[in-house]
């Protein structure tokens, strides 16, 4: 009983972090149509800014994670401003092409960066994460409880801002139909920076608790999380970020539990994970929630 | 108000609008007649700031709309409901009118305009909370036009709004229109249907591959033989 309802807590901890990182596919999908492969890596980069701020500049943990997730959000802001929106009406593919670009540049600055270095590095993981709670025979982790919550929030904040907000409103509009938003009145591309701002903060957040949970840091370390993620965004229906969330805890669950209960299989996890993803972009390319998709003119 | 003067627009290759000039004084329906690709929408697109003219002006008091992005000319004081209704089927009804505001704060204005566009189309209040893929033909057409009005425009554009309606539907919405020109409502009216335009209209152009090859008080162009013969069908 206690070892189902640790790995339960487990599924819902890395689940928690799929979700996070896959809102950031899903909206920049449903408004660009474009699957922004650099989005792991700028979930790493968040892992990094904590490890820079506490390390170098000697900041608190807790000062250092919200610096983070601010310089974080803004890098995504500045990739879609300097490497995405030149290229709005040119094909799709070259976007594409553009944004494997940016992900290998993000990797490959930390490779050069003389701080950073191509060696792994130990993350600063503060006490109330690592910290061990005993309740009966359950062991937890602070991680395996602060990071369902603080994800939690951070979705639910999202939820607001997406159906109760004005610039909410315009990013559904935009998802549907650009340039009738455009006749709205909205400034798309101020609307398509803030759907950056957000995803990359939520990545980050994602990125800094990831952290937490996996304390090493590598250049690399974004890019299975990252295609994890997009397969949660899929499953869920990409574009659609209820199902984006969905998908994030539905892929960490089966994850931990086929890791836990089937551990022959353990070191086919990734296999069977693009197995999942495959099998839905087969037989069912909308996902659970998504609808058919008109392509945008 | 507006002016446009000899805009020339073109797509790719084809010369869409060949000089068209117009003018839409304040207060006064106008109406821009004419068959399927003559340019009236590529007209509207172009005040609109969707597409770029090659030459010409538009000037809307004075200031001029060239090279001025969708949502400056919408904060400028124009407003367009779309060929095709073009709401969003996702957002409730009201999530779409909220959305035609987006460029104002003036939160008393937006709920006074909210429930002017309700009185003036009940039964987008009675689906004020249904998604606005769920609505008729004729309702969406109704959602559009309060959306636009939503904006509070100085100019309401409309692009053929008895597109796809039933006759009945067609005498609503034009009724709806002639209580916004008995309030003083400034508008420019985009039509096929030139009997129900010219009922309405103080003044009507007559486009014709690109180029307006008529002009008139809306009384006058009604008796011409061009418009008798090619839109009126007698």
């Amino acid at each position: 009983m206690a070892t189902y309802l640790q790995q339960l807590l487990n599924g819902v901890t890395l689940g928690s972090l799929y979700a996070l990182i896959a809102i950031g596919y899903t909206m920049v999908y449903g408004i660009l149509r474009l699957i922004n492969f650099a989005h792991g890596d700028v979930f790493m980069w968040a892992g990094y800014w904590v490890f820079f701020l506490v390390v170098l500049f000697h900041l608190p943990w807790w000062m250092a994670a919200l610096c983070a997730v601010a310089l974080t959000a803004l890098m995504g802001v500045a990739i879609e401003r300097v490497a995405y929106r030149p290229l709005r009406e040119a094909p799709r593919i070259s976007l594409l092409i553009t944004a494997i670009g940016v992900s290998f540049l993000l990797e490959n600055l930390i490779i050069v960066l003389p701080w950073a270095g191509g060696r792994q590095k130990p993350y600063p993981t503060p006490a109330f994460m690592t910290q061990i709670y005993q309740a009966g025979n359950v062991r937890i982790q602070g991680v395996t409880i602060w990071v369902p919550l603080i994800a939690a929030a951070c979705l639910l904040g999202l939820i607001f801002l997406v159906y109760r907000t004005k610039v909410g409103r315009a990013m559904r509009a935009i998802a549907t139909d650009t340039e009738t938003t455009a006749l709205m009145g909205a400034d798309i591309n101020r609307v398509i920076s803030y759907t950056f701002l957000v995803g990359s903060a939520l990545a980050a957040v994602g990125g800094i608790l990831w952290g937490c949970r996996y304390p090493r840091l590598q250049w690399d370390l974004g890019i299975m999380p990252g295609w994890r993620a997009f397969t949660a965004a899929v499953i869920g229906g990409i574009g659609n970020i209820v199902g984006a969330m969905l998908g994030g805890f539905l892929l960490g669950l089966a994850e931990i539990l086929i890791v836990a209960f089937l551990p022959g299989l353990s070191g086919f996890r990734d296999a069977l994970i693009f197995a999942i993803l495959i099998f839905f972009l087969l037989f069912r390319p909308t996902g659970l929630l998504g609808k058919p998709l008109k392509e945008k003119v | 108000m507006l002016e446009v003067r000899n805009l020339h627009v073109f797509y790719g290759g084809i010369h869409a609008l060949q000089g068209v000039s117009l003018s839409v004084p304040e207060g006064a329906v106008v109406t821009l007649l004419g068959a399927n690709g003559a340019g009236k929408t590529t007209t509207l697109r172009a005040i609109m700031g969707l597409v770029r003219p090659r030459e010409g002006t538009i000037t809307l008091n004075g200031v001029s709309l060239i090279g001025k992005r969708p949502y400056e000319i919408v904060r400028l004081g124009l407003s367009m409901a779309p060929e095709g209704r073009r709401i969003f089927p996702d957002l409730t009804v009201l999530e779409n009118l909220l959305l035609g505001a987006y460029a104002r704060t003036d939160h008393d204005g937006i709920a006074r305009d909210l429930s002017f566009v309700f009185s003036l189309f009940p039964r987008l209040k009675e689906r004020e909370r249904q998604r606005g893929g769920t609505l008729s033909g004729g309702e969406q057409q109704m959602l559009a036009v309060a959306r636009a009005l939503m904006a509070a425009p100085k100019i309401l554009l409309l692009d053929e709004p008895s597109l796809g309606l039933a006759p009945v539907l067609i005498t609503e919405m034009y009724r709806a229109f002639a209580r916004l020109k008995e309030e003083g409502r400034t508008i420019l009216l985009v039509e096929q249907n030139a009997r129900a335009a010219l009922s309405l209209a103080d003044h009507g152009y007559v486009l014709e591959t690109g180029r307006i090859v008529a002009e008139g008080p809306a009384a006058e162009l009604r008796e011409s033989d061009l418009v008798r013969k090619a839109y009126l069908g007698v």
